[in-house]
């Protein structure tokens, strides 16, 4: 009975510590908001520079109504799973390769961590030349983009796999491929994980840069093209919609896999 | 205490006995001139003098000595995990030339895997067998229950104490069968309580299956708590400086006289030889 009593008080206590911060969050945003609005107001810049907010939202209510925008979105995020694929599977093949085999560690190792160095949209130019301007350069410059993260943060995660997994995984019978499978791979998740997000930003940051010069619709286009009518409602109106997606996109995919690893190895 | 434990120990050993497919018994290990040798950058370490060691099918005999004295790196080498500088390690007459599922090695870090759950880790090498996944949920369930860990199946490796660690390893190198044991100080991080427990425990899962178990520790006690054969290791390079049989009748009671005479007995021999202090 007397729990009765304190269970009900207990649970609003705690909704209300967890709605605070979400509060807060909401009253940032909201003077957020404010500021901008009363600056555009101000006129100090023309409207066609400096839009008001709730232009930008009516741009962008417009453009998704009409479909512009949900199209480009989806063109941009077929590129990104294309070239995030490839990637994908090649940095997983390369790390695991570079992390379990000296020589390649010592020569095609150094050429990663060297490539990695080198921002993905320098490689545009010759994607330009060798490709022309189309969808083969912009994918290309997408999967060089998550490549070498992808490709670090397995090889990190293989070689830091403690010895003593991989002498009882090969005590209890475990050869060859499963050993890879069941053992290297999974012990190297943590590591794995955060190289594969690190991929996925430096693929969506080439995807934009590439797509910006492209001439068929998406994201990184209706950007250019926004520029080219003179139009900062729809260029802002489309950045909304790039950070809508790309934090979807990190939400819906790499949130939880990261929830399940940390819940898994007792990370807090 | 000591008492109550050793009345909840008895049912696994039961339980085994009405399951005749779990045993298969110990086989005899034949250790010949076995020697390692660690080259470090500018010198060569003798980690372990050149040994022979012959074993009885299902003999339980424990590896006394300091750290650093090559038990475990004989234990390595038994499991074909390492190799050896030269000599040569015959189990049930064949010679090892890698790791087999006939000799498993328990760590005293457990080395459970964290991504796996405890069923998991215990259906772990009867996956690598081959077995289906049903044999293997029925086989992993029985030896899970068999180290009284029944309502853990699920629980991921952080959510267990030391001692349960150590029980899941336990089961998962007993549900692969094998002939032979090899524990590497695997109680050697738990408390003193747990520690007891999982030695009566031990003995009692021995004394029903009858595995050959080299056993590997630092503390006197429990080597002959456990043992009927001490053998004990000087420090580096490792050699065996004495060789105790133990006749005490089992289940042993560690408070028992003769044990605590015999430990003091073999404790003075460490001494003699620069162990425990030694290092």
């Amino acid at each position: 009975m007397a729990g009765d009593h304190i269970r009900p008080a207990q649970r609003v206590t705690f909704s209300r510590e967890a709605l605070r911060p979400w509060l807060r969050r909401l009253a940032f945003y909201v003077a957020l908001l404010a500021l901008w609005e009363i600056l555009a107001r101000a006129e100090i810049w023309p409207p066609y520079l400096f839009p008001s907010p709730l232009t930008v939202l009516s741009t962008l209510a417009v453009g998704v109504r009409k479909g512009v925008f949900i199209t480009a979105a989806l063109v941009s995020i077929k590129r990104l799973v294309i070239g995030y694929g490839i990637s994908l599977v090649l940095g997983l093949t390369l790390g695991l390769l570079i992390g379990r085999i000296k020589a390649l560690d010592e020569t095609l190792g150094s050429l990663v961590l060297g490539l990695q160095a080198l921002p993905s949209i320098c490689w545009l130019p010759l994607a330009l030349l060798w490709f022309g301007l189309n969808e083969r350069a912009i994918i290309f410059v997408v999967v060089l983009g998550a490549l070498f993260s992808i490709t670090l943060g397995v090889e990190a995660g293989v070689k830091n796999t403690p010895p003593l997994y991989l002498k009882a995984a090969r005590n209890l019978g475990a050869r060859g491929p499963a050993l890879y499978t069941q053992v290297v791979l999974p012990a190297a998740l943590p590591a794995i994980l955060s190289g594969l997000k690190q991929g996925w930003s430096f693929a969506w940051r080439s995807l934009m840069a590439g797509e910006l010069l492209s001439a068929t619709l998406s994201l990184g286009n209706l950007l250019q093209y926004g520029r080219d009518l003179n139009d900062a409602a729809q260029v802002m109106a489309v950045m909304v919609m790039i950070i809508i997606v790309g934090v979807s996109i990190d939400q819906a995919i790499f949130a939880p896999f990261e929830r399940r690893v940390r819940e898994r190895w007792g990370l807090r | 205490m000591i008492e109550r434990t050793v009345g909840e120990a008895r049912p696994p050993s039961a339980e085994v006995v009405n399951h005749p497919e779990v045993i298969p018994g110990g086989i005899p290990l034949r250790i010949a001139g076995v020697s390692k040798i660690f080259a470090s950058r500018d010198r060569a370490v003798v980690a372990l003098a050149p040994l022979d060691l012959d074993v009885r099918a299902g003999e339980l005999v424990c590896l006394l000595g300091p750290s650093g004295c090559g038990k475990s790196t004989l234990l390595s080498i038994i499991a074909g995990l390492e190799s050896a500088n030269s000599g040569a390690v015959w189990a049930d007459g064949r010679e090892v030339r890698g790791p087999g599922i006939d000799r498993v090695l328990l760590f005293q870090e457990a080395a459970l895997f964290p991504w796996l759950d405890v069923q998991h880790n215990v259906e772990f090498g009867l996956r690598q067998a081959g077995m289906p996944a049903v044999g293997r949920a029925q086989t992993a369930r029985r030896f899970i229950d068999l180290v009284h860990l029944s309502g853990f199946e699920h629980s991921y490796v952080h959510q267990l104490s030391g001692g349960m660690r150590q029980r899941v390893a336990l089961a998962r190198a007993l549900a692969i069968n094998p002939a032979v044991l090899l524990m590497d100080e695997p109680f050697g991080a738990l408390d003193a309580l747990t520690r007891d427990r999982l030695q009566i425990e031990l003995e009692s899962i021995w004394a029903a299956t009858r595995k050959t178990i080299l056993f590997v520790t630092h503390n006197v006690r429990e080597a002959v708590a456990l043992g009927d054969r001490v053998l004990v290791f000087s420090p580096r390079p490792g050699r065996v400086v004495g060789e105790f049989h133990i006749t005490l009748p089992r289940p042993r009671r560690l408070e028992d006289h003769a044990l605590v005479d015999l430990s003091a007995a073999i404790l003075a021999v460490l001494h003699q030889h620069g162990g425990i202090n030694g290092r």
